[in-house]
């Protein structure tokens, strides 16, 4: 597990802003956001909180490229957003890895030059050394979202959004894959939008916590607590956590 | 399964027997089978001109293998089987996949196709002979109707049921549609593709031998019609028996195809590998 928080030399570090303006977004007559308003720091971690049909998951679609705004601007790294951007990476829900594939084939499932050797890379930092043969099949549920981290993870990419990648998992693989992300997120500095339902979880991993209620940002929230934050509950971090369930 | 592995030592030993036990399992009924038939032939419990015993149908294989009209009958068959599965399997393919893929293609043709599967395939011989004649191309053609269906109806199926999550994820990914079709689609469609051509297998015989009955100088449908004029009896038996072996080597071909081409699938791993 160490040897995942070491950065190697030549590796680029660092994260782009996302920034949405006045964007609003409806689909057929409802509409999910309204005149909303965020920006993220280059390498900020952000978590975005909410219960659901909040528009959590439509502001992980707009920021991703999949959706396009009905109305303002999205902007990644200050360039409008059009269409689907190989800098920005998303980590479903389940993890989507392709049964007909070997791990490592599904971790360089865009077959770029020297994928292979890159996969086998990214799966030691995800701490699946030597897994890359295996069918996706034998690895379990916790396993198979670090495959699918390490996919997400091995183009470099300048952003990643998580849309509850650890709601399905048990507790203490939970537990395991909130300190395998935040130890890749210190090592490599990208920008990360975590959107959960597990305050704990917002708490435990993000520099701030937003609060989502009928498309509006209803708390915006520093966390300003020292890393690696420990898994049992700080009496600030269980202050903050009553902060934020208020206000969802 | 050797000779020199029952011969092994001890524990291993037992452990080879059982498993010798397992693969001659399936044999045990039909050889049991032949043994009472045999008796009953030989002890003219039975009319040996309509049942004649299974040493008599050994007998009239062998001495068809010498002359070789056995091997003449069963190339000529397979022939038109294999020629007859390559268009009717090939069409059904590139159909289904133009239908799952493209909604157009399914509104244009889906519907017609459906209305053509329903009518029995066998019924359209009186036209057939009309358009062809006796000739080779109508047997061809009634194989060709005989495997298209399973074929088209199998990969459209298995084109359409692909996980929807899956295309999303490729196309997030930056695979565009030419390596989502090779790396996503075609191998998710493949699991009911391979049903349909096992059906089609079967289809494809039943067509053929029907085929060759009724109008034919030349293949396995021709041969037992043949000896059926001459009441032998023996190569009627012998020609269903090798039909019977052509089924089983068919099946076991595609078998052979799912095993190595769905390795990635629970259903064909090894026991006792869970998820560590």
């Amino acid at each position: 597990m160490s040897a995942l928080l070491e950065t190697r030399e030549g590796e680029v570090t660092g994260g782009l802003s996302v920034s949405l303006s006045g964007v609003s977004k409806s689909f057929g007559e409802t509409s999910v956001l309204r005149g909303f308003d965020l920006k993220v720091r280059p390498g900020e971690f952000l978590a975005v909180v909410g219960r659901s049909g909040g528009g959590k998951s439509t502001l992980l679609r707009l920021a991703s490229g999949l959706d396009r705004p009905s109305g303002g601007r999205v902007e990644i790294g200050g360039r409008p957003v059009a269409g689907l951007n190989p800098a920005v990476r998303l980590l479903f829900q389940e993890a989507r890895l392709v049964p007909w594939q070997s791990v490592a084939q599904n971790v360089g499932i865009a077959r770029g030059p020297g994928w292979r050797a890159a996969a086998e890379r990214a799966l030691a930092d995800v701490g699946l050394d030597g897994r890359g043969g295996e069918w996706p099949s034998v690895l379990s549920g916790g396993q198979k979202q670090r495959v699918a981290l390490a996919r997400a993870l091995v183009s470099r990419p300048g952003i990643l959004l998580l849309d509850e990648p650890f709601g399905a998992l048990d507790a203490l693989t939970r537990i395991e894959m909130h300190r395998l992300l935040d130890g890749i997120w210190r090592a490599r500095g990208f920008t990360t939008i975590l959107i959960t339902h597990d305050v704990a979880e917002a708490v435990a991993l993000a520099d701030r916590v937003i609060v989502l209620r009928e498309g509006r940002i209803a708390l915006d929230v520093e966390v300003e607590l020292e890393r690696p934050r420990a898994e049992l509950a700080d009496p600030r971090a269980a202050e903050l956590q009553k902060r934020i369930l208020a206000a969802v | 399964m050797s000779i020199g592995a029952l011969t092994g030592a001890g524990a291993r030993h037992r452990v080879d027997l059982a498993s010798v036990g397992r693969a001659l399992a399936p044999w045990a009924l039909p050889i049991v089978l032949l043994i009472a038939w045999e008796i009953a032939a030989r002890a003219g419990l039975v009319n040996a001109r309509l049942l004649p015993a299974p040493s008599a149908v050994a007998l009239a294989g062998w001495r068809s293998l010498l002359d070789g009209t056995l091997v003449a009958n069963v190339l000529a068959s397979g022939q038109r089987a294999l020629v007859g599965l390559a268009i009717g399997g090939g069409l059904g393919f590139v159909l289904g996949l133009a239908t799952g893929l493209w909604r157009p293609a399914e509104t244009l043709l889906d519907s017609t196709v459906q209305m053509v599967r329903n009518v029995p395939h066998l019924a359209l011989i009186p036209l057939v002979i009309l358009w062809f004649g006796i000739g080779e191309t109508a047997k061809i053609f009634l194989v060709v109707l005989g495997v298209f269906f399973p074929i088209y109806i199998n990969t459209f199926h298995g084109v359409r049921t692909v996980d929807r999550q899956l295309v999303e994820m490729a196309e997030v990914y930056g695979l565009d549609a030419r390596a989502r079709l090779w790396r996503i689609v075609l191998p998710g469609a493949l699991p009911s593709i391979l049903v349909g051509l096992r059906y089609a297998l079967g289809l494809m015989w039943l067509t053929l031998i029907v085929a060759e009955t009724i109008s034919a100088s030349s293949g396995l449908g021709y041969m037992t019609m043949n000896a059926r004029e001459f009441f032998q009896t023996d190569v009627v038996i012998l020609g269903i028996l090798v039909y019977a072996l052509l089924g089983k080597l068919a099946d076991a071909a595609t078998r052979a195809v799912e095993r190595r081409a769905l390795a990635w699938h629970p259903a064909w791993q090894p026991s006792g590998e869970e998820s560590r």
